[in-house]
């Protein structure tokens, strides 16, 4: 996996300062990328859900208390991607193009290794057959095929919609595309505009500029698989919570 | 009525009575069968296994039987290679736990997969970085090479052997047995390793990741030396228990004690290289990755029991109850060391595959939970219904210890 400074990096910086917690960003990532709706059975750990908000608490008494919502979608790790390195038959793959880390559901085994192998658990397995409500098949998205039963799939920053500006790009007899012509369902849903969107490599472009901030963070940045989402907040119990030991973090609560 | 098959100057239960004994094994294993069809016709959903404990039974029932069946490549290594001529009285009962452990391990992970159909991928673009496509090609290798050596055993057969044609082939497959042996260990040397690896590569799991040696991590290293240390024991267990159950001593007591001997000195060599091991992660890896080792184990479940456990209880004890001569020369000793020494090792597996996921990684998770399904349960119980099957059977009609016939006329 060779990343190239000249092409582009895509990445993401979200203010969680800014996030109310609406979910708008799953409903319209699912709406884009195909996902199916869960069958009644599906539980918050075996349903699909590539842009899962998580409520998380300050676990202060009043008036101290504070509560942020976090939405975490796949990191698009850019160095030694964990799921990258470990599947069997090159179904993930890491486009030296664009940054992105896409899936391949076809050719997926369905092993799973991947998602042992992910720190953000940002992967999913589609544990039942994909199905939809009579009728609601004629509102799928043409451009993004829909997965079978068996196979791992997760967010690929709505590859589909770079795939079609940068067709529209050559069409027009251009190479480069801007960030106005691609961005991601979820960029466009937030209501507030909490998620911002764009090249992390131009230094200029305002996703790098936010993410060169010192209020910004990335999750388990020790790690060292350089993640291409970032999270903003000014609020110190955030970075002290997500800086936290294991210690700390046991018998806490997740929701999403 | 299926006299002519058991060879001569063996003793045999009559076929009633070992209908009555394979009969409860054959109705776990048609259980188990149904469970992994529900699983591959409606689906993984039929497990208790989701997005966050993506590995669960089945992973570790494959880790474990891979361990526990490495007797049959060490041993083939010290009896064809190293020439260590005592081992002939148990290496075609190893030859069959070998290939048992193998053929149940390929066919759980045929319904553990989300889509077996596709497994030929990566054989057609595999990932060389990835440890799991090192496991595929070896596994499936060696469990042909495992199908080829149990061959020549089976064309022993009294029945068998009268076509002479059938001799002809056994004499000539047995003349490239060596070969085998050699093609067997290296291929077993590489995915007992891969399956360490597997986990130790993991940067995403700071409690499995273990810095490299070379291009592999030491976790390949541990795996391959625990595997041969215990394989040793499960051959001597299982010599033991047949021994049991059919109230006849079917090899000489010094072939035993050699066993567990073996068994002893490389669980020692591996009890202490985990110790290193286990210092330098605690001191270095984890805490370079962010995470104090000592706060992994501050669950309830998941102590430091389980490292002492592991480790001091059955690890450095069975191994050095193996190297004592007195105590090794008793069965009771001998027996108990060697279910302590295997007891570890199913409980490294245990730690590298259940605890790995259980624990968290990201600052606002929890600590997670998972109790397998009864399909998970069933398809477990028929993979040991299948191996006993396939033992008694081979035990009942096939020379599985040469020095039986001697020891009984005795």
């Amino acid at each position: 996996m060779e990343v190239n400074q000249n092409k582009p990096r895509y990445g993401m910086v979200i203010d969680i300062d800014r996030c109310t917690g609406c979910g708008n960003c799953s409903l319209a990532c699912a709406v884009e990328n195909n996902v199916p709706p869960g069958p009644e059975k599906a539980t918050d750990r075996t349903g699909i859900n590539w842009m899962r908000v998580y409520k998380i608490e300050s676990e202060k008494q009043f008036p101290e208390n504070r509560t942020i919502f976090l939405p975490l979608t796949c990191q698009q790790c850019d160095h030694h991607t964990p799921c990258e390195s470990v599947c069997p038959q090159n179904a993930v793959e890491y486009d030296g193009e664009s940054g992105i880390v896409a899936q391949i559901p076809v050719r997926c085994l369905g092993c799973r290794y991947c998602m042992t192998a992910c720190p953000y658990h940002a992967r999913y397995f589609n544990w039942w057959d994909p199905e939809w409500p009579k009728g609601m098949e004629n509102a799928l998205n043409p451009d993004v095929s829909t997965r079978m039963r068996g196979v791992v799939e997760k967010c690929n920053f709505c590859h589909g919609r770079l795939q079609s500006a940068r067709a529209k790009a050559a069409m027009e007899d251009r190479r480069e595309i801007t960030d106005v012509e691609y961005q991601p369902a979820c960029v466009e849903a937030c209501p507030i505009k909490a998620i911002c969107f764009g090249n992390l490599a131009d230094n200029k472009s305002e996703v790098a500029l936010k993410a060169n901030g010192k209020e910004s963070f990335r999750l388990l940045e020790q790690l060292g698989t350089e993640p291409k989402v970032y999270f903003r907040s000014e609020q110190t119990w955030v970075h002290e919570k997500i800086n936290s030991k294991l210690t700390d973090r046991v018998q806490e609560n997740v929701h999403g | 009525m299926d006299r002519q098959f058991i060879q001569r100057g063996v003793t045999r239960i009559s076929m009633k009575k070992f209908l009555v004994w394979i009969m409860p094994w054959i109705v776990i294993l048609m259980i188990g069968v149904y469970a992994a069809f529900l699983c591959l016709y409606q689906g993984l959903n039929q497990t208790n296994m989701d997005n966050r404990f993506a590995f669960g039974l089945w992973i570790y029932l494959d880790l474990t039987v891979i361990a526990l069946g490495a007797g049959a490549f060490f041993t083939g290594f010290l009896l064809y290679i190293l020439k260590r001529k005592e081992l002939k009285a148990v290496i075609n009962s190893a030859v069959v736990i070998g290939f048992i452990c193998y053929s149940g391990a390929v066919g759980v992970l045929m319904v553990d997969v989300g889509q077996p159909i596709r497994s030929w991928f990566t054989f057609w673009h595999p990932n060389i970085n990835s440890m799991l496509t090192e496991v595929t090609f070896c596994f499936t290798c060696y469990l042909i090479v495992l199908a080829i050596e149990y061959v020549p055993v089976i064309l022993k057969n009294r029945k068998i052997k009268q076509f002479s044609s059938m001799l002809v082939f056994e004499h000539e497959l047995h003349k490239l047995i060596v070969v085998f042996a050699g093609v067997g260990t290296f291929l077993s040397f590489f995915h007992q390793g891969s399956l360490g690896g597997l986990y130790g590569v993991l940067v995403g799991r700071p409690f499995a990741f273990r810095p490299a040696l070379g291009i592999w991590p030491t976790t390949f290293f541990l795996f391959i030396l625990s595997a041969a240390a215990v394989g040793p024991s499960f051959i001597l267990l299982t010599t033991w228990i047949v021994s049991k159950i059919s109230g006849k001593q079917l090899v000489k007591q010094e072939i035993m004690q050699s066993l567990g001997k073996i068994s002893g000195n490389l669980l020692i060599f591996y009890v202490l290289l985990k110790t290193v091991d286990t210092i330098v992660w605690i001191n270095s890896t984890s805490p370079s990755l962010g995470f104090s080792a000592a706060t992994f184990y501050r669950q309830e479940e998941f102590g430091t029991w389980i490292m002492f456990t592991e480790i001091v209880l059955c690890g450095l004890v069975p191994a050095l109850i193996l190297l004592n001569n007195k105590l090794r020369s008793r069965t009771g000793w001998l027996i108990t060391a060697s279910v302590m020494a295997c007891s570890g090792i199913v409980l490294n597996r245990f730690v590298m595959t259940i605890q790995t996921l259980a624990l968290p990684t990201l600052p606002f998770d929890q600590f997670l939970s998972y109790t397998p399904s009864w399909q998970e349960v069933a398809t477990f119980l028929a993979v040991i219904a299948y191996g006993v099957l396939v033992y008694s059977f081979s035990y009942r009609y096939l020379t599985l210890f040469p020095q039986e016939r001697e020891l009984q006329s005795m």
